[in-house]
């Protein structure tokens, strides 16, 4: 009877360790869904994180760590004067539905990107190029009216991958792409299953089956990953939850850094703000580390400019906009405001803004600045706000990699025209030389600080929840993505 | 009957047309666009524009208008902004798992109800009936959502006899699908049922006050005879209303019980829609919504005229 007992624990043994073995599927949880699947007919960051690397690919891609790396351009040789760019393609790469994919197919991609009557969000990407030529299947040409440092990373971004003129009107519902997952269904309202490319030019990813599920409430997304429901959730959407998951073994949290800027956005356009001084008021009466720890539970990176710290060329500037209350009643009075004034801060629906709002509010109020909070839909805010620039402050995190270019802009939201920020983004354009674009990214970060255009908070974070077996999700979010390709479940 | 019935149905085709036209006018004055809502903070205005006149958004509202209700009036809701799906296709998707919840929670919550309505009224006065009424005041003031957590927290979390939300799509089986609605029915059942038992008991007790009620005790029916023959019908009347107005209520207004369980029900694709500015979503939906209610009504009013006769006869 032992030894019967012994066998049966023998064989469930062997049968519990085969069933671990084998475990190729995951459930990610995700709080928002998709609108459609289409990366390069939508600025939805949820598109992205289900596609980008898994189901479609562009000739360049982030890495991990924000590192531009090649995808379907192998290699790649820029003309003397900067204006021509080769690109060598891969061979043997195929769409999902089995079509080869050639240069012909990136010259379509982004001709219609570029088309006049495109709906790319990110249209400002191919700013430049004049023309895209296929020289044989496997080599593009990329002409450009000047030189691009850019080009290799504005090609890696979701908005520029590379799509097939047989697939393309329907990837919003079903995406054919090239990568190493693809599509397989999609439950509208709660999941998008993914399957392995088994035809992928690439190394094979070690998961068969990926899916996401899509739960907004903090809540219940609490409960999922309590429940076994879920095995990760890459951005979890409550940080108050996350000291109860760090001190449960079945589950690890990961942390780290996001291409969010987090603002306290200021209308450069309209009295008072178009004062520096009020502007500077506003900067020294908040302490960016209470904001942190009381809206992000301490999740987050003091930030002095528009860039984020873990970025090679990042400078820390946070001492020039330091916490100082007496300096900032001092700059109010100077600007004629001894009294302080009244202003309405408009906060987006992210708790990043309704609970940073507070706190920021009532820091200002101790200055003598009288905040009046309106709190608004994103339909709202981007009416309101970032088309009709009907606003005082506003507190918004910048998600888009390397964007401080928006400050060059000139009928940008937040309505400063500045001049030395347009040509030190002109001169970042025309050098590809890396020991000149970070002086110049140091320059324009101190023009944004000097400036004051607006108060600069934080880095936003990514907190993740994760099964403690999972190995291989991404720390970091350099950009909008959830990778899958490196993911696998511990032995 | 068919003189009733006729006036009932044209002040539901009525109310129908009104709706519509609030609904869809409602909508145009909330500020937002959807195409700015899809495209984010780096599209140029001319991006956004391109994009409006892809989806048709460039027309004024009366065409518009007019064009929503002629389509929906041939069966086609229009094709999502956002999505871009056919509307009637998502609301299709939907409705397989808000109405069948709907159903359930109804039918939950009918069953306890009626049972311990009518047997609280029976017993009047005794500890049962003050014990129902106790336990039902409490299921009244109970939150519907704060319970649905506290199901999740004990049946999915704890003992994980289920999922703690979401719906697997009623291909993984009917057992799989009716599993993921157990919970959810419950916590929307509870607050309803304890309503309706408590309309029972009254609308019952009202009766057994009534002259016919004594009548027949004095033609020599016990009182359990009387109440079963005689009271129940006739106390149906009030409770009728109630499910009816349940019924709508369950069919809407899940949103949050849906938000808590995530399942990808109607409420969730307002909500959503709402949100992202995808008006012909939000217009469709809630025309259905108001179409469901009305209908409910209309049946609800020939159901009374079925339980009572008088009211058959025009006045």
């Amino acid at each position: 009877m032992k030894r019967l007992s012994l066998a049966l624990a023998g064989c469930l043994m062997v049968l519990a360790g085969a069933a671990a073995a084998q475990r190729s599927d995951i459930t990610i949880g995700m709080q928002l869904e998709p609108p459609n699947l289409d990366p390069t007919a939508g600025a939805a960051a949820a598109i992205d994180e289900v596609v980008y690397a898994n189901v479609f690919e562009g000739l360049t891609r982030f890495g991990p760590d924000g590192e531009v790396l090649p995808a379907l351009a192998e290699s790649w040789e820029i003309a003397p004067d900067g204006l021509s760019w080769v690109f060598n393609l891969r061979e043997g790469v195929s769409f999902h539905d089995g079509l080869p994919f050639t240069a012909e197919d990136v010259v379509f991609s982004f001709d219609r990107a570029m088309a006049e009557g495109s709906t790319n969000a990110q249209k400002q990407l191919f700013d430049g190029i004049n023309e895209v030529t296929a020289i044989d299947d496997t080599t593009l040409e990329i002409g450009l009216d000047v030189p691009k440092g850019s080009l290799l990373s504005n090609l890696a971004w979701g908005d520029a991958v590379i799509v097939s003129p047989a697939s393309a009107e329907g990837n919003a519902t079903n995406p054919i792409g090239t990568g190493p997952f693809r599509f397989s269904q999609w439950v509208q309202g709660d999941r998008i299953e993914l399957v392995r490319n088994e035809e992928y030019w690439g190394e094979k990813p070690a998961l068969g089956k990926v899916t996401f599920k899509f739960i907004s409430d903090p809540t219940a997304a609490f409960a999922a990953m309590m429940a076994g429901d879920l095995d990760a959730f890459p951005v979890f959407p409550a940080p108050e939850n996350l000291a109860q998951f760090e001190a449960d073994p079945r589950f690890s949290v990961i942390v780290g850094s996001t291409e969010g800027e987090t603002i306290l956005a200021m209308n450069n356009a309209r009295p008072p703000f178009d004062d520096i001084r009020v502007r500077r008021a506003v900067a020294h009466a908040i302490d960016r580390q209470a904001v942190i720890d009381g809206a992000m539970f301490g999740y987050g990176t003091p930030i002095g400019s528009h860039f984020a710290p873990h970025n090679p060329a990042y400078e820390d500037l946070t001492a020039k906009s330091a916490y100082d209350p007496e300096l900032s009643r001092a700059l109010l009075a100077e600007a004629g405001h001894p009294e302080g004034f009244s202003t309405t801060l408009t906060l987006p629906p992210p708790s990043y803004a309704r609970r940073g709002g507070e706190i920021v509010a009532s820091q200002l109020r101790a200055v003598g600045i009288e905040v009046e909070i309106v709190n608004v839909e994103w339909a709202q805010w981007l009416e309101q706000v970032f088309t009709s620039k009907d606003f005082g402050l506003t507190i918004v995190s910048h998600t888009e990699p390397m964007d401080i270019g928006i400050y060059a802009r000139k009928d940008y939201y937040f309505g400063n025209d500045d001049p030395v920020m347009r040509a030190l983004m002109l001169g970042l354009d025309a050098t590809s030389d890396e020991t000149e674009r970070t002086a110049i990214l140091r320059a324009a970060q101190e023009r944004v600080a000097d400036q004051q255009v607006n108060a600069f908070l934080f880095q936003l974070a990514k907190s993740g929840v994760a099964d403690a077996r999972i190995e291989g999700l991404w720390a970091n979010m350099p950009t909008q993505a959830n990778d899958m390709t490196g993911v696998h479940w511990k032995e | 009957m068919f003189r009733y019935a006729l006036t009932r149905f044209v002040s539901l085709a009525l109310s129908l047309v009104v709706a519509s036209l609030l609904i869809f006018f409602m909508l145009e004055i909330v500020p937002g666009d959807p195409a700015a809502y899809m495209l984010g903070l780096n599209a140029s205005p001319e991006t956004v524009a391109a994009l409006r006149t892809e989806l048709g958004l460039d027309a004024g509202p009366v065409v518009r208008y007019l064009g929503w209700v002629s389509g929906m009036l041939t069966g086609d809701f229009g094709t999502s902004y956002t999505y871009r799906t056919p509307v009637a296709e998502m609301i299709l998707d939907r409705i397989q798992v808000s109405l069948p919840l709907a159903l359930l929670a109804l039918a939950l919550s009918t069953l306890i109800a009626l049972p311990v309505g009518i047997w609280a009224a029976s017993r009047r006065g005794s500890l049962a009936d003050a014990g129902v009424m106790g336990a039902t005041q409490l299921g009244v003031a109970v939150p519907n959502f704060w319970f649905a957590m506290l199901l999740v927290l004990v049946f999915a979390v704890q003992l994980r006899w289920f999922s703690a939300g979401g719906f697997p799509g009623w291909d993984a089986g009917l057992l799989a699908g009716l599993k993921a609605l157990t919970l959810p029915a419950i916590a929307l059942a509870l607050p309803q049922a304890s309503i309706l038992a408590r309309v029972m008991r009254s609308a019952l007790l009202d009766t057994l006050g009534e002259d016919f009620i004594r009548t027949a005790r004095a033609k020599g029916l016990t009182r359990g005879q009387a109440l079963r023959r005689h009271a129940v019908r006739n106390a149906l009347i009030p409770v009728l209303t109630i499910i009816g107005l349940q019924f709508s209520f369950l069919l809407a207004g899940a949103i949050i019980i849906e938000n808590v369980f995530f399942l990808p029900g109607l409420g969730r694709l307002v909500f959503q829609a709402i949100s992202q500015r995808d008006l012909v979503v939000v217009e469709s939906v809630v025309m259905l919504l108001v179409f469901a209610v009305i209908l409910v009504t209309f049946l609800v009013d020939l159901a009374y005229a079925a339980v009572d006769p008088r009211l058959r006869r025009p006045h």
